[in-house]
């Protein structure tokens, strides 16, 4: 061996020459049957029990939804929804009575639904303006809330459709002649309180307009501190959504019945959305909702079928494994 | 040899060289490769008396149209130093060059100017300006810029560097001084400032500035050695001429003037022509007056000229410019692909323009209220609509905002991904060792960076033969000296090299390169002239060491007693003949224009050349006439034995020449080179005779070249027949091995060479080309009739030999199936007769049969006729590789061009478009990087097309469920990041890394290499899984947490980061299920692409003003935000993994099982196959 020969051998040691000659160490995984077999059995036997956990968890979520839009609306009105709605001069108060199924724990989460609502049409999630929220009146080039900018060549604040289409109906919870205690603290992301709404910003002008979208803002209240707007204005991502209320922090029996005083206000009956009232109790997945537990199920037992059937396959056609003889040219000198 | 070879087709080859020039304008020369090359190379002189020179270039066959008179419009007129009245009429160009494409001032706008000359970043600059108008600003203005700024800025930083580095290099090259003669006075100028029209005086070894005219050189017969070695690659010296009138002049005392009328500027390096007005005499130019820019001078201490093209018009300039872009197959199919995504894109965008037409129908008169529409509009007073154009062009504006939303469905990173693999790919193959030449110390060279993948799909390779098969390094081997054959010469022995040696002045001369030598030659040789048979001996070698155009250069060694001799000459068989005559006691020592020196025996003598007929291509010999110390002249001629054996004496010693063609016969069976030499001694009238009638074509200005072989003709005759020399260009290593695989592979190798017929067949044969199992069919014909006739009966007997062994013969354990191979030998004059004509189709026919085709004696355009004759007619891919000027055509007409740096210069490596040192670096080349390069980029295509689709179709659902209002659930800077940072590095680094086979395996089975032919990587059916795979994956990427979160609290930033990480997971998880190899670049990159994206989406949540600040943490907190993206995962993978698994168990394909044999078998075999490596690797070292 002479010394360029030893250089050239520690030469292709280094990881360098490796690399510049694509030789680098490698795992070269190639699929066998048992290995496919294998990797369906898993599958299968990851999915099937997951979703069952997952649609037991959502089967054990108790809630109630209560569509109200058309009850709340008087018999003599139901013809013309809209102005009915519209018409300030008639009291807006409704009753309606859930009756509890099962036992529900506290808390129990109070979500209003809207149906046929598009929080996420591109006007409506465009018509806002964060700095002005975080910052209130200082902050002037709001242009991107038009058409809810100005009132009367006064700025808006909080400006935007967003804003201008809060949410309005109210609801009181009563149990056997007892106000039900609902907390109505903390149901926004804490984050958006404390970075995205300002704590030094106060309502202004808001729904003095000629149209009136929605619910008042008490001007003496920081945005910060305006929760159901906090909620309001992380729009949601699907045209029928749940907004969360508030918590009802006492649990509910079996066979109650719950009484609940609502102000109807708010007006989806130009476009023909819905109304629901929804108490709900939550699981460790969330709410109730059976698709993933079943998706999950299918996806698990597809896998199971899948390896059976490739077990089966595999019984059937074997194929002798990196033969060389299947190569055709090898094939043919074989058969010749 | 094959028996049936027909023998008497063996001397039957005709000329055919430049008959096919008519095809175009093309006008590199022939190079004359069989029999001796000898050229614009003139020495005669009559005792002192000086004759004309030059003139000679311009006055041979190719260039005699120089004869004609230019015309004055197509003429420039250059005034011999008076540059100011040359460039009064016409600004000629300045000798400043400017290589550089910009200037700080123009940069910007001329560099962005070339770059929106790609139609993908126009596509890219409309999407981002439509994005600008305020009624279809879907992005914010900093997300739409910047996609495009980046992919701008990345290209204009490479842009600028390489272009700073030519401004450097041309500043150098401008401020460069030469002496240029101003007032009757040679000053030193800058290159710069020189004009056309000035004289200028180049001292030895000084860079040539300019393009000029030789006026006197300090050679009294006024030749000008120069040194091409910056041109063309050519390292051997060429001679130049100053023209006789000029030559006596010396500018800086008498004024010399005259005009010169030569052709418009043009790129060809091997032609001028020009005519020059001195002192009312008229001459004409050709070539071999003219010395180029960026040439040396060499030996002569200085040489006057004037210059006449300048800067940018001198021909190295206008050669300077690169390869043409080819495209590659890959690239021409894949916009078959494009233009079907974008109808695809188009039908998207209608089907959302006309949902939301009926949605606004529908809700016509609920829009003024609608909270989540509102078109009514307060702020003034007045009530007006907001933002509303009125139906139709709400829809047009729906339209064009969803073409910017769903503008990725057109992958416009694919085309930089594309450039960036094939950068990537194109450094392995240049770092390769397998294809690092040592002997040349030349590593493998990509000049074209477009056709990488071309390389795996590779049908026809078209071969030149000499340089490329063989070594082009010419080795007298044998020779038949007076009926007697010598070719023992097989061992060196040490003593043997006291044998050659010279003493002049008290010094050794010694030739620079050794000869092994037949030792009873050199017996004989040595031993004088005493008996006859050692004077045909000595007047054998006295003829090789005087016939010939090579110019001995005495060369210092450290010993300063020894000198060596270095022989230097265009042609390498006059080389390889001189440095024959030397060793045998026959040194050429020195060549002056009048006379030479050679060493006999080691004693010097002086031989006056009285007149040199040089070789033509019609003669196919030379023969000089020299001057006896003892006053006696004879003619040497040597010669291609065809046309010696017409001049040969045959009423003497009839056996002898019997003997003689028996031997020629044997040795180009051999596959030598073979030359015959004859000689006469003159008789005083003879010589008389010949004197005056060469002196009268000498000085005609008409049709010189005509009467000079007259001349010539005339005297080489009644030859008396000497000898014979066998030389031998050796076979390139592993040359067999290598055309063996590629064979095996599928690729058909055709082989063609300006050599004769013979000799083509015997290489053949030693390069396993041919093979005895082989028929051959040989077509020389002379006339189209003929050429058609036999075309015809080639087409039927190679049907019959396809039917027979089809029936019969079914154990041919050949890959060609059961076929007796045909193999087609054709010559130049056939072709001449083929191509062109209706015959080309026949020929097609017929050559698609045969498994090898031979062309013997083909002009280089015929080379580029025969390369085109296939790839019109198939779709094929096809390869030329070659290494001299005489395959530049060809390799520029083929589909991928390889040039061989070898010994003939570097036209061929400049016109090509991958450049290497050996032709069995081929089989590396297209089995193992062809091959890998095809897979990779056909993957990365379609993986590309599909990761886009994937998110744009995500994009789409979305859209379905929002009023078909274009809102983008997934931020839009993911959106824009998605294919620059989440997914782009991955496709990148698996299509330069992966490899579907080990080296070893794909060259131990060369089969392999049909996946490219069958189109295995990438087809249409391959595109239409893929994109089917693509619309599965995203309809389950978006259904799943669309239906998960149905009726929940999930605002549009939480589901859109969900969206945007299974994508991402999804598209990376998807590529690593199908990288073969994972090493731990691959890892780093997919599983480092999925964390860069976490901690993309992160930075973005954490922007308090984006609209989706904190999202994913909230998300994230959730237990089913995880299972979502599990689900998803598998949910989406499972059919893509069954189609892929149930592919590969049921119906593999040959890759599969290799690469399942390379898994298992490797452990059971590693040794043997150590050991039985192929050849063409690991060649024996020596």
């Amino acid at each position: 061996m002479t010394d360029t020969d030893r250089v050239r051998h520690r030469d292709t040691k280094t990881a360098f020459y490796l690399f510049t000659q694509q030789k680098l160490p490698a795992c070269k995984p190639v699929l066998t049957p048992a290995w496919v077999i294998t990797i369906f059995l898993f599958t299968g036997f990851i999915f099937i029990p997951l979703g069952l956990v997952t649609l037991r968890a959502s089967r054990s979520v108790i809630e109630i939804v209560e569509r109200y839009d058309t009850e709340c609306v008087p018999e003599p009105f139901r013809i013309d929804k809209v102005s009915y709605i519209q018409d300030d001069s008639i009291p807006k108060n409704c009753s309606l009575f859930l009756k509890v199924h099962k036992y529900m724990k506290a808390p129990i989460y109070i979500y209003y639904q809207l149906d046929n609502y598009y929080q996420n049409h591109r006007r409506y999630v465009k018509s806002r303006s964060d700095q002005q929220l975080l910052n209130g009146q200082k902050y002037q080039a709001t242009s991107s809330c038009q058409p809810v900018e100005f009132n009367n060549a006064r700025p808006i604040v909080p400006c935007g459709l967003i804003a201008w289409s809060l949410f309005n109906d109210t609801f009181t919870f009563i149990r056997e002649r007892a106000e039900l205690k609902v907390n109505r603290k903390n149901i926004a992301w804490k984050s958006d309180r404390d970075h995205k709404f300002g704590k030094n910003v106060y309502p202004s002008n808001f729904q003095n307009g000629t149209l009136i979208g929605g619910g008042k803002l008490n001007p003496r209240i920081p945005l910060s501190d305006q929760e159901d707007l906090i909620v309001w204005m992380r729009t949601s991502a699907l045209p029928s959504f749940r907004k969360l209320y508030g918590r009802i922090e006492e649990d509910l029996d079996a066979d109650d019945v719950v009484l609940v005083q609502l102000m109807n206000n708010y007006n989806t009956y130009s476009f023909g959305g819905k109304k629901k009232l929804v108490l709900s109790t939550s699981s460790w997945l969330g709410g109730k909702n059976d698709f993933f537990g079943l998706a999950c199920v299918f996806v698990g037992s597809s896998s199971l079928i899948l390896a059976i059937v490739f077990m089966l396959l595999h019984l059937k056609f074997q194929r002798p494994y990196g033969d060389k003889t299947c190569l055709p040219w090898n094939r043919k000198s074989l058969s010749g | 040899m094959d028996s049936k070879t027909p023998v008497e087709n063996l001397y039957s080859v005709e000329p055919a060289l430049n008959s096919s020039s008519r095809r175009s304008n093309f006008s590199i020369p022939s190079k004359a490769s069989g029999g001796n090359s000898i050229r614009e190379v003139n020495f005669s002189d009559l005792g002192s008396k000086p004759v004309r020179y030059g003139s000679r270039g311009a006055d041979s066959d190719t260039y005699s149209t120089s004869q004609k008179e230019i015309n004055d419009e197509d003429a420039r007129l250059v005034h011999i130093n008076d540059p100011v009245k040359t460039n009064e009429r016409f600004e000629f160009a300045g000798n400043s060059i400017q290589t550089g494409k910009y200037s700080i001032l123009t940069f910007l706008p001329r560099n962005l100017f070339e770059q929106f000359h790609r139609v993908a970043y126009t596509y890219f600059l409309v999407i981002v300006v439509l994005n600008q108008l305020p009624q279809l600003a879907v992005f914010s203005r900093e997300a739409s810029f910047m996609p495009l700024t980046f992919v701008l800025l990345v290209t204009a930083v490479k842009d600028a560097y390489e272009d700073f580095r030519r401004h450097r290099s041309d500043r150098i090259e401008n401020n460069t001084l030469a002496s240029v003669l101003v007032n009757d006075q040679f000053q030193q100028k800058k290159w710069k400032n020189i004009q056309v029209g000035e004289i200028i005086k180049i001292q030895a070894n000084e860079t040539i500035p300019c393009d000029m005219v030789l006026l006197s050189t300090s050679d009294p017969t006024g030749v000008a050695y120069v040194q091409t070695i910056n041109l063309d690659g050519e390292s051997n010296l060429k001679t130049r001429y100053a023209k006789q009138e000029t030559l006596l002049k010396i500018p800086e005392k008498e004024k010399v003037t005259g005009l010169i009328k030569c052709e418009k500027p043009n790129r060809n390096i091997y032609g001028f022509q020009a005519n020059m007005e001195v002192d009312g005499k008229r001459l004409s130019l050709g070539p071999s007056n003219i010395i180029l820019r960026g040439c040396e001078l060499k030996i002569t201490a200085w040489a006057v000229g004037v210059a006449v093209y300048a800067g940018r018009e001198t021909k190295a300039m206008l050669n300077s410019s690169g390869a043409p872009s080819k495209r590659s197959r890959l690239e021409t199919h894949m916009n078959f692909e494009i233009i079907f995504l974008s109808l695809f894109l188009i039908a998207l965008c209608t089907v959302v323009s006309v949902c939301a037409a009926v949605w606004l129908r529908r809700h016509r008169d609920k829009l003024d209220y609608l909270p989540f529409y509102r078109r009514k509009h307060f702020s003034g007073g007045e009530e007006d609509n907001y933002n509303y154009y009125g139906w139709g062009l709400e829809i047009f504006f729906t339209f064009l905002m969803s073409v910017i939303v769903f503008q990725t469905m057109i992958p416009i990173s694919l085309y930089i991904s594309m450039e960036l693999v094939r950068v990537g790919q194109a450094y392995f193959m240049i770092g390769d060792t397998q294809m690092y030449d040592e002997s040349s110390q030349s590593r493998f060279q990509c000049r074209a960076l477009n056709i990488n993948e071309d390389l795996g799909q590779i049908k026809y390779v078209f071969s030149d033969k000499t340089g490329t098969l063989t070594e082009n390094k010419m080795e007298f081997q044998c020779a038949s000296i007076w009926g007697k054959d010598y070719s023992g010469g097989k061992a060196m022995s040490q003593d043997q090299e006291d044998g050659y040696f010279v003493q002049v002045d008290g010094k050794v001369l010694r030739p620079k390169m050794k000869v092994k030598t037949d030792p009873e030659l050199l017996q004989f040789a040595r031993s004088g002239k005493e008996m006859k048979e050692c004077g045909h001996i000595h007047d054998f070698f006295l003829a090789l060491a005087a016939c010939n155009t090579i110019v001995p250069l005495i060369l210092d060694t450290p010993d300063p007693t020894v000198k060596l001799i270095d022989y230097q000459g265009e042609s390498p068989d006059e080389q390889a003949l001189v440095y024959a005559a030397a060793a045998y006691g026959f040194m050429l020592i020195e060549r002056t224009s009048g006379h030479i020196v050679i060493g006999i025996q080691g004693e010097r003598q002086r031989f006056s050349v009285l007149g040199l007929h040089e070789f033509d291509s019609d003669r196919k010999r030379m023969s000089v006439i020299l001057g006896f110390p003892d006053k006696s002249v004879k003619v040497f001629v040597k010669g291609a034995d065809t046309s010696m054996f017409s001049v040969i004496d045959r009423s003497l010693k009839i056996n002898v020449i019997h003997t003689t063609e028996t031997h020629l016969y044997s040795y180009s069976s051999l596959g030598l080179r073979t030359l015959v030499v004859g000689m006469k001694e003159l008789s005083t009238s003879e010589f008389e005779d010949w004197h005056s009638a060469y002196e009268a074509a000498s000085a005609a200005l008409m049709g010189r070249t005509t009467l000079l072989r007259k001349v010539a003709n005339n005297i080489e005759n009644n030859l008396y027949l000497l000898g014979a020399s066998g030389i031998e260009d050796k076979l390139q290593q592993g040359v067999p091995e290598a055309i063996e695989s590629l064979r095996t592979a599928g690729i058909k190798v055709w082989v063609l060479t300006g050599d004769k017929q013979e000799t083509a067949i015997s290489i053949g044969y030693s390069s396993k080309l041919l093979t005895s199992k082989m028929t051959p069919i040989i077509i020389n014909s002379n006339s189209k009739e003929s050429c058609r006739k036999s075309l015809e009966d080639a087409i039927i007997m190679c049907k019959k030999f396809t039917t027979i062994s089809g029936t019969t013969n079914n154990t041919g354990r050949t890959s060609r199936a059961g076929l007796t191979p045909v193999a087609l030998i054709i010559d130049g004059t056939s072709l001449v007769y083929i191509l062109d004509s209706e015959l080309e189709e026949r020929l097609f026919q017929l050559s698609c049969n045969c498994s090898v085709v031979l062309c013997c004696r083909v002009a280089p355009l015929q080379k580029a006729g025969i390369v085109a004759l296939v790839k019109n007619r198939t779709l094929d891919m096809t390869l030329a590789i070659g290494d001299g000027a005489n395959d530049v055509s060809m390799i520029q007409m083929a589909d991928v061009g390889v040039g061989i740096s070898g010994q003939e210069g570097r036209q061929a490596v400049m016109a090509s478009d991958f450049a290497m040192g050996q032709f069995r670096f081929l089989v590396p080349l297209l089995l193992v990087h062809g091959h890998w390069n095809y897979q990779r980029m056909g993957y990365m295509i379609l993986y590309n097309f599909y990761r886009n689709a994937v998110f744009v179709l995500v994009s789409f659902w979305y859209v379905l469920f929002t009023c078909f209002t274009l809102t983008t659930a997934i931020s839009e800077w993911s959106g824009v990041l998605y294919s620059v940072i989440y997914t782009s590095v991955p496709t990148i680094v698996v299509a330069v890394l992966d490899k579907d086979l080990s080296r070893r395996t794909l060259l131990k089975y060369p089969q392999l290499y049909g996946a490219g032919h069958k189109q295995e990587c990438y087809n249409k059916k391959l595109f239409w899984i893929t994109m089917i795979d693509a619309f599965w994956q995203s309809a389950v990427t978006f259904f799943i947490p669309l239906l998960a979160y149905w009726g929940s609290t999930i605002d549009a930033s939480s589901i859109g980061d969900l969206w945007t990480l299974a994508v991402v997971i999804l598209v990376n998880l998807h590529l690593a299920m199908d990288v073969i190899r994972w090493n731990w670049i691959t890892h780093a990159a997919i599983w480092g692409s999925i964390i860069a994206t976490f901690i993309c989406v992160i930075i973005i949540d954490a922007i308090p003003s984006l609209i989706g600040y904190w999202a994913i943490f909230e998300i994230a907190k959730t237990r089913l935000f995880w299972l979502c993206l599990l689900a998803i995962i598998v949910a989406a993978l499972i059919p893509r993994f069954v189609v892929k698994v149930l592919y590969q168990l049921y119906t593999p394909c040959d890759v599969q099982i290799a690469r399942e044999a390379e898994k298992f078998q490797t452990q059971i075999e590693s040794g043997a196959v150590e050991i039985e490596m192929n050849p063409i690797l690991d060649p024996p070292r020596s």
